[in-house]
């Protein structure tokens, strides 16, 4: 079976992204921070993209909600929110669109979260700007939201500032900011990479917990593969702001097929064999303004062959789960199939 | 060194307490207790891992053993001697520090050769300006930099580097010990395999001992031979790392254990998580007793009364808990 039936299951993608470009101009140039994109999200399932700083995973997320900074623009390609490309929309659509249909939540909710607003108006502000609800209706409305993300007490905390909770329950009342509207489709960029572990657990286990009640999608974008492995049905693995590599999760952990992957699971302890001597990817992250001709990882990759270095890889599918990789190795070993001679 | 009483320890650190008065009001002060009663040792060459969450006092620990905060109470040694706030500076050769920001912890305006080549002008151990560029080259080298980096400013690196710099520069003194309070966690994943990597080749090289210091389960499970897990200021359980792992003992480290995300989707199906409620109580209002019995589901009476004692339960495994 190929990758998209194994997800979707008969379901039309909730998001399709395709061919997704977009460019950053700064003093040094044109920085081309994502470049040919692209992926489909099925409704109720999460997706993860994983990748190193600089990879362009968070620019993607940004892309997509359209809250790029200035200098940032989307230079090509779509973005299909049920059929309707929404990098179409207008500004004014686009303001109405988010919250709604998707939302975001951020990695530090200290600066997510405004410090001289109670966390309780904060709620009812975006429950009054994307429902019909009036004040009190929004109030009440706002207590079951902290009721329903696990925040015991809901109606002091309703009342207290930011800075009087800790840090995972900052997170817990921007994901209830975040679901107001009920929206289709969850952003969460690196959304516990400001925790400690037990409170990375409890936060990881609210948003599964969550998808299934509202059954939403989620977009999860972590550096840390060991959440990935946990949240994510299918994965996405990015390099200098292309894909290597997507499949479900068990594809890119157990059949890995790019050089890049490969080379990440190596770095990371073995846990089932803890001495294991740890195998590092040489050389250092890829500097976006200078981006080689072809492959983006070919400096780091022990296999580069003439070929990376000129032409950008094309994405393949694999012949083992019919998951996608963009290697020249598989070019060159055959290792790939056609997808007319995918049969179930 | 003295060698009338050598011990078999590099490092021994009994009963260490460390107290910072807070102001908590007008005239009143509350003494916040970072660390509360801690004792380890540790064997020249070996690494002992040290996690707990943020505020749990693990920092506080690695930067009091070396006299950067003066201890409210308790010893260090170091070979068997008593280390003072007055005889410290004597002991500050064989002992050093890798901090967690390589950002940070390296001066903008100071080159490469001049971050590396200080500790070596403080501690005057070069005769000719010659010997000491090449001591700096040949550190460079062991860390795996290039010797035409040393002009360059810090700037011009990247975070993987910088480490290098900063744990060259450490090793500048020849040092018995090494404080490593997260060295590789603002690292990206790839560059903190290189880092890790080299911590173990310089271990093996030099015999160097570690207090590695993080919070990434982890990696201190791969490099520590031993691992202390702290919790509010204290020291709950301390172990052979395989041994901790696979028999964790105190209710806190089990749960810290099963909250760990495991990078095998299989394993993270099948992992049944001890969800902690709540979060870590304010260290300014510390629990009475056990600090873990309010988020602990086995605790009684007895745990609120008295503070368990670290005790043996075979092999060095050492646990303080009253009902396990």
């Amino acid at each position: 079976m190929v990758l998209e039936q194994k997800l979707e299951n008969g379901v039309e993608p909730i998001l399709k992204v395709v061919d997704l470009h977009t460019s950053f101009s700064t003093d040094k140039g044109e920085v081309q921070a994502v470049n040919g994109l692209s992926f489909n999200l099925t409704p109720g399932k999460t997706l993860g993209i994983v990748g190193e700083s600089g990879s362009g995973k968070s620019v993607t997320s940004y892309s997509i909600m359209r809250i790029l900074e200035g200098n940032g623009k989307i230079t090509g390609g779509h973005v299909y929110f049920n059929g309707e490309d929404i990098t179409q929309y207008s500004e004014k659509q686009m303001a109405e669109f988010r919250g709604r249909e998707i939302s975001m939540i951020f990695q530090d909710p200290m600066t997510s979260l405004n410090p001289v607003y109670t966390v309780g108006n904060q709620i009812c502000e975006a429950i009054l700007l994307n429902t019909k609800a009036n004040k009190e209706e929004a109030k009440k409305e706002a207590i079951e939201m902290l009721e329903l993300v696990g925040i015991n007490d809901a109606e002091k905390r309703f009342k207290q500032y930011p800075h009087e909770l800790s840090g995972g329950m900052r997170q817990r009342v921007m994901i209830a900011m975040a679901l107001v509207a009920k929206p289709k489709i969850l952003i969460a960029d690196e959304p516990t990479t400001a925790l400690d572990v037990t409170i990375q657990a409890q936060i990881l286990e609210l948003m599964m917990e969550l998808q299934k009640k509202l059954n939403m999608a989620i977009i999860i974008v972590t550096h840390d593969l060991g959440v990935i492995a946990q949240m994510a049905d299918e994965v996405v693995v990015m390099y200098g702001g292309r894909i290597c590599e997507r499949g479900t999760a068990d594809d890119i952990f157990y059949r890995p097929c790019h050089e890049y992957t490969k080379g990440l699971l190596r770095s990371i302890p073995n846990v089932d064999n803890m001495n294991e001597k740890l195998i590092p990817i040489e050389g250092t992250p890829i500097n976006l303004l200078d981006l080689p001709k072809g492959c983006a990882f070919c400096a780091r990759c022990t296999k580069t062959m003439k070929i990376c270095m000129e032409e950008v890889p094309p994405e393949l599918r694999m012949p083992a789960d019919g998951h996608l990789a963009s290697c020249w190795l598989n070019v060159k070993e055959g290792n790939y199939v056609l997808d007319e001679e995918v049969s179930d | 060194m003295s060698e009338t009483n050598k011990s078999e320890y590099l490092v021994e650190v009994n009963h260490l307490k460390e107290y910072f008065p807070i102001r908590t009001g007008w005239g009143k002060t509350t003494m916040l207790k970072a660390v509360d009663d801690v004792s380890f040792a540790i064997k020249p060459g070996e690494t002992l891992g040290l996690v707990g969450e943020s505020g749990c006092g693990k920092t506080t620990v690695g930067r009091t053993l070396l006299h950067l905060y003066k201890p409210t109470d308790g010893e260090i040694r170091f070979n068997g001697e008593l280390v003072t706030s007055k005889n410290v500076h004597k002991f500050r050769k064989d002992m050093q520090m890798v901090f967690q920001d390589p950002y940070s912890s390296l001066d903008p305006r100071m080159t490469v050769e001049d971050i590396i080549g200080e500790p070596l002008d403080v501690h005057k151990l070069y005769s000719t300006k010659a010997e000491r560029h090449q001591k700096v080259l040949d550190l460079m080298s062991l860390v795996g930099l290039n010797a035409e980096h040393a002009t360059r400013y810090i700037h011009e690196f990247s975070g993987g580097q910088r480490q290098r710099i900063g744990i060259a520069r450490a090793l500048a003194v020849n040092p018995k010990f090494i404080v490593c309070d997260e060295p590789v966690s603002a690292l990206d994943v790839s560059i903190q395999a290189q880092v890790i990597n080299m911590f173990e080749e310089l271990r093996e090289k030099l015999g160097v001992a570690y207090l590695f210091i993080a919070h990434d389960l982890l990696i201190v499970h791969h490099i520590s031979d031993r691992i202390a897990v702290m919790y509010l200021g204290h020291m709950v359980e301390m172990a052979e790392a395989d041994e901790l792992n696979d028999n964790p003992i105190h209710p806190y480290t089990l749960s810290l254990l099963s909250a760990v995300p495991v990078p095998d989707p299989e394993k993270a199906r099948a992992n049944k998580r001890i969800i902690l409620e709540g979060d870590v109580p304010s260290p300014l209002n510390m629990p009475s007793g056990c600090p873990f019995r309010t988020r602990c589901r086995f605790a009684t009476e007895q745990c609120a009364k008295e503070r368990p004692a670290l005790t043996d339960r075979g092999n060095g495994h050492m646990v303080a808990c009253w009902n396990k």
